[in-house]
């Protein structure tokens, strides 16, 4: 995939039948299902708005808040690391194994853990990492990567399933239908979480006061993940935090009403800290979120906690958002990674997210990706979009991508990374947009050229680089007499 | 005069407006701009089509050529910025420009900073003018066709005209309304976008087009010429008989026996 050119994939993607259709129906059904969602919570925009403020203070005083967060999880009995680059974050997970004595990890869905390609590091420690989200189980097993950031599977058919889960031997009675196929994995995946020394979760919220940490699933993989093995690590980007567990309420009640217009996912762990004796004893069993609140806020580091790993490890991933803080593309660390804006993106639903060759694609992808890494071997990510602003009326916290894919375009431009026909020929506009006289020349020229080779006033085919446009569409010719000119005959 | 809340009768109505006609219709498509002028002139408002007009600077904005747009605003400005009267656009993609896209860009120029806010203020896309500042919905337009809508994204998005291009749709006397099952996603224009990245916006023409044969309509209406070219171009490659016609064409469209 790596050596593959944006363009290649792009073609490839598109000729793909099967994925087109994958595509159609699993983005029709998020895109329907968010819709349903958002018009059955009639305070959706107030909801909005007060989420997006909670992310923009946050990011816009990220330092304090990660003090903040550090100072609580390690009052809880928790360790931070930190880690600036990709290298640093796998280096201090295998670090973590190998002090922990680990052979055997299971994982739940990180995005970040991708970004960094744990796996492969972690194989290089001797550690055997199961995934254990179901579709990133299959990824797994097919040595694939996601094509979305919370549907990793949505590229593949029932049927592209089943044909992976045979060749783990599974039967026909196991493959007749998703229910026996989920519980085929299910089988597999219970036996790993009981082998597992180790386990590797994502985080999708850190709450700066408590120290805790919020992670949303669907399946029941994180709490089995997060609770079974004897140590847990949290992989985290450092612009995941929100200031309070309150303020953890509002992002929690878009979050699943964004991704896929559930309420809340159907997992939703709050973690503050590792299993622990304290002044008030064990309090067993699950607390509604509501008791956790009155419980931290009252008597935070002495609280007892029955349940959960012997350690707990949280790793801050910086890996080039620290360089977005105070710039223009600051705005995308306001993030929450629900996918509303790749399931509703035009261009995403075509293509597909293998095609952006990023670990994130879609409209985020394509500005967070050149943010993070450069926009050099980026470049193409920003002017795949037409513009069409469907990720910014998706976006649950308001995040203006169109703005951001707009001032990469122009970093394009300043670092000579657009193709220099594109530059000369809108340098050429310019003069003569500023020029009256000789627009209207060029006017003339273009009518004259055009109707020449035009039949029935269209042109099926341009010359040199607009050749682009007639190999899928005709060309209207210029007027033979332009608006400016009937006008001022008729009407002066 | 300035944008009016819904249904809000209108303190002051204009009388006489400018009309920035865009380099599409005055190249490609004049007879829009026609239409534009005799639905305003049946309203009873004069129209003034300052001389100077070009391009507003959108293409080479939308493409990252900042100082290229900030050049070509700059002479827009100037241009219409001659008199204080209202602007009129038929254009949402055109309309964003002058009204969000080029005070941004000239946000810290000392000399045009200001007359970029000035032209904002007064200029409003052809629907949003008619509905919202003239309060007027039904302009006694009268059409045979069966008329699918594509809602363009920058008047959409860009400027949030869902409602007003739609009721002076659903006032036109005689049409068939043929609802597009995607009536707002993107036809795969995007300016330059179309000849950087064809294959992708090609695909979504064809998935456009589509939806505008499943429809049944034999009239596909928008407020862009920008996007229905597209649209129109790939209906003629396909040798479709579909015809794609900015909404002003059909709101000038009048009975033949009307006397009028």
């Amino acid at each position: 995939m790596a050596s593959a050119t944006f363009y290649t994939r792009v073609d490839d993607a598109l000729k793909n039948k099967a994925l087109g259709a994958a595509m159609d129906s699993a983005t029709k059904r998020l895109v329907a299902g968010r819709q349903a969602g958002m018009a059955a919570f009639p305070e959706a925009e107030t909801v909005r708005d007060h989420a997006r403020a909670i992310r923009a203070h946050t990011i816009g005083q990220l330092g304090g808040y990660l003090r903040q967060f550090e100072a609580a999880v390690r009052a809880r009995g928790g360790h931070v690391h930190w880690a600036q680059t990709a290298e640093q974050a796998v280096a201090i997970v295998a670090d973590i194994a190998r002090q922990h004595d680990v052979r055997r990890a299971v994982k739940s869905k990180s995005m970040v853990s991708e970004e960094i390609d744990l796996n492969a590091a972690l194989a290089r420690a001797g550690v055997d990492v199961l995934e254990t989200d179901l579709g990133e189980f299959v990824v797994q097993i097919d040595k694939d990567h996601p094509s979305h950031i919370v549907a990793p599977i949505i590229h593949k058919s029932r049927h592209d399933v089943a044909t992976s889960f045979r060749a783990l031997g599974a039967t026909d009675e196991d493959l007749v239908d998703v229910p026996q196929m989920t519980a085929f994995a299910r089988r597999l995946l219970r036996a790993g979480f009981f082998k597992a020394d180790m386990g590797i979760s994502g985080g999708n919220f850190g709450v700066a006061e408590t120290g805790s940490i919020c992670i949303c699933t669907n399946e029941g993989n994180g709490r089995l993940t997060t609770t079974v093995p004897r140590v847990h690590v949290a992989l985290m980007g450092i612009e995941r935090l929100v200031p309070t567990l309150s303020d953890l309420g509002v992002m929690l009640q878009l979050l699943g009403r964004s991704a896929t217009g559930q309420k809340l996912t159907v997992y939703t762990n709050i973690i503050t800290g590792p299993r622990r004796s304290g002044a008030h004893g064990a309090s067993g069993g699950e607390r509604a979120a509501a008791a956790v609140a009155t419980d931290l806020s009252t008597d935070a580091a002495s609280g007892a906690e029955a349940d959960g790993p012997e350690h707990l490890h949280i790793v801050l991933v910086d890996n080039g958002r620290s360089g977005l803080l105070g710039g223009e593309l600051a705005e995308i660390l306001y993030c929450i990674r629900c996918g509303a804006c790749l399931n509703v993106c035009p261009v995403y639903q075509q293509v597909g997210g293998h095609a952006y060759g990023s670990v994130y694609p879609g409209p985020v992808g394509a500005v967070l990706t050149p943010g993070l890494r450069g926009l050099s071997g980026w470049e193409e990510l920003p002017q795949a979009s037409s513009l069409c602003g469907a990720c910014r009326e998706v976006c649950p916290v308001r995040i203006d991508i169109p703005r951001m894919l707009l001032s990469l375009r122009a970093e394009s431009t300043r670092l000579a990374l657009t193709p220099a026909w594109v530059n000369s020929g809108l340098w050429l506009l310019g003069r003569l947009a500023e020029r009256p006289r000789m627009f209207r020349a060029a006017q003339t020229l273009a009518a004259r050229a055009t109707r020449l080779v035009a039949r029935n006033g269209w042109i099926r085919w341009l010359p040199g680089h607009l050749s682009a446009w007639t190999r899928e569409r005709d060309f209207p010719a210029f007027a033979s007499r332009t608006f400016m000119q009937r006008w001022e005959r008729t009407r002066r | 005069v300035s944008q009016l809340p819904p249904g809000a009768a209108p303190a002051a109505r204009p009388t006489r407006v400018q009309l920035l006609v865009t380099c599409l219709v005055d190249s490609l498509f004049p007879d829009v701009g026609f239409s534009v002028v005799s639905v305003l002139e049946r309203l009873g408002i004069d129209v003034d089509v300052p001389a100077g007009q070009t391009c507003c600077g959108q293409p080479a904005f939308n493409a990252g050529s900042f100082d290229n747009a900030r050049a070509m605003a700059r002479h827009l400005i100037d241009v219409f910025g001659a008199s204080d009267l209202p602007v009129v656009v038929p254009s949402g993609s055109c309309g964003d420009m002058v009204i969000h896209q080029a005070p941004a860009l000239l946000a810290d120029d000392p000399v045009y900073a200001e007359r970029a806010r000035r032209l904002a203020a007064r200029t409003h896309e052809f629907t949003a003018f008619l509905v919202d500042v003239l309060g007027v919905r039904d302009v006694g337009a009268f059409a045979k066709d069966r008329v699918a809508y594509h809602a363009a994204c920058h008047g959409l998005r860009g400027l949030g005209l869902d409602r007003q291009p739609r009721e002076l749709l659903d006032a036109v006397t005689g049409i068939e309304r043929c609802p597009l099952d995607e009536e707002e996603t993107c036809c795969g224009f995007g300016g330059l976008f179309s000849v950087k990245m064809p294959e992708i916006s090609g695909s979504l023409l064809s998935r456009k087009i589509a939806s505008i044969e499943r429809s049944g309509a034999d009239t596909v209406v928008a407020t862009d010429v920008s996007c229905l070219m597209h649209i129109a171009g790939g209906l003629k490659r396909r040798g479709s008989a579909i015809r794609a016609r900015h909404l002003a064409e059909l709101l000038d469209e009048r009975r033949a026996t009307s006397g009028e």
